[in-house]
């Protein structure tokens, strides 16, 4: 009963799905404003511009309150995901990691702790950025704890990182305002498009924001990991 | 042409998805899943969109994928009737 | 084309996993599914025929600016780690209720039936 009532309701909606995707044509042109963003990416004299990643042109300057609101919004949730688990028992292991793991962790973490680096601090000039920088480091994280059962990460150097990272976005924001009259103002310049050093306030961002996520997962992974 | 080869790994994660509702070992089914957004990260780069491809491949499929096996260690494994 | 199938096609399966499903994990399985198929389609919208990813490599590149739309980009880029602090949510609200009830079947929880 439940199946035939269930399909359909899908049926119903795939049909819409299929009328309305029909109608909205497949690789046509840019839009207006995506024309502004990418006229601009390239132009000396705009302030916006500088980064070789429009994308992240986008996210970060443009769009830069938002990403603001989006750390916000992955703290809380880290935060809540620690309140709802705290107290709660884990199953016990059945067995220890193999000796391959145990050597295989000591090898390559220093390598995943320089992918993450790398690609938060290269995030204006190749794919990646903030956040998939901060994921990369707190799954090294999670490979020590998968590796060693009695490991203790160090909490409070992580509530320290996250938080002074935190504020170090929103006074990046307020020089902005102070100096160019607009929150996030790109205060230092485009720069030459195409070097480490380049694209203004979009590197220090990013390694904020890469910080700041890396710090705050690795703290969920501990709080998942462990007993309290 | 690019979409010809396409066309069997969409067929593969239209599978997987599927598959999702049948299996009754809730771990299996977050594997299952993890499969299914690795292969949206292949239709994500050959849509010529990097960056999000490699958001999708370490967020959803480490981080996602972790959370959920986190969770099924906190309750059960089996799934009942 | 077929960009529009696989994000419509995964978007339908995930609502029907939801709607058939009784066990909370698996509907919060579905509930991603929904999520990357959206994410699918609007990255489709962007897209432009024989166009390269909007990242200005080679000279060429920049004067002649042959690249996809950036905008969709970025609203998936934030919509990404928006979808995982919801499942994350759901999910340690999934481990409370199964503390309080000792089951993750919804059928179970007959209370607030009449």
């Amino acid at each position: 009963m439940r199946h035939i009532f269930a399909l359909i309701v899908v049926g119903t909606l795939g049909l819409g799905l299929f009328y309305t995707l029909s109608h909205i044509p497949f690789g046509k042109g840019l839009s207006e404003v995506s024309k502004y963003y990418v006229e601009n990416a390239i132009d000396k004299n705009d302030p916006h511009a500088g980064a070789t990643n429009i994308v992240t042109d986008i996210v970060v300057l443009y769009r830069g309150f938002d990403t603001l609101g989006e750390v916000t919004v992955l703290f809380l949730a880290a935060t809540g995901l620690s309140v709802f688990f705290f107290g709660l028992k884990k199953k016990e292991y059945t067995c220890e990691p193999s000796l391959i793991v145990k050597r295989g962790t000591g090898i390559i973490f220093p390598f995943i702790l320089l992918l993450g680096v790398y690609i938060f601090v290269h995030g204006h000039l190749t794919p990646g950025g903030g956040f998939p920088g901060g994921v990369i480091i707190a799954t090294g994280v999670l490979l020590i704890y998968l590796c060693c059962r009695d490991y203790k990460a160090p909490h409070s150097l992580f509530k320290v990182i996250e938080g002074s990272m935190g504020t170090l976005f929103v006074i990046v924001g307020l020089i902005g305002l102070i100096v160019g009259g607009s929150f996030l103002f790109n205060f230092l310049g485009a720069g030459k498009t195409g070097e480490l050093v380049s694209a203004g306030i979009i590197p220090i961002l990013y390694i904020v924001i890469g910080l700041k996520v890396g710090a705050e997962l690795s703290g969920l992974v501990k709080d998942t990991m462990e007993d309290v | 042409m690019i979409d010809y080869i396409l066309i069997p790994l969409v067929l593969v994660m239209f599978a997987s998805a599927i598959s999702v509702i049948f299996i009754k070992d809730l771990i299996v089914a977050v594997i299952v899943t993890a499969v299914v957004d690795l292969i949206t990260v292949v239709l994500f780069f050959f849509l010529q969109a990097p960056d999000v491809a490699i958001t999708q491949a370490s967020i959803v499929v480490g981080l996602t994928t972790f959370i959920f096996v986190v969770a099924i260690m906190r309750t059960t494994r089996k799934e009942e009737e | 084309m077929i960009y529009y199938i696989a994000g419509g096609g995964l978007f339908l399966i995930g609502l029907y996993i939801l709607l058939v499903n009784r066990n909370l994990i698996k509907m919060i399985i579905g509930l991603g599914f929904m999520e990357t198929g959206v994410n699918i389609i609007i990255i489709a919208f962007g897209y432009v025929k024989g166009k390269t990813a909007p990242i200005l490599s080679t000279k060429e590149l920049i004067n002649n600016r042959q690249v996809v739309d950036p905008l969709p980009q970025a609203l998936v880029l934030t919509a990404i780690v928006i979808g995982v602090a919801v499942t994350a949510l759901a999910l340690s609200m999934v481990v409370s209720y199964y503390k309080k009830r000792g089951s993750l079947n919804l059928s179970k929880n007959k209370e607030l039936k009449w």
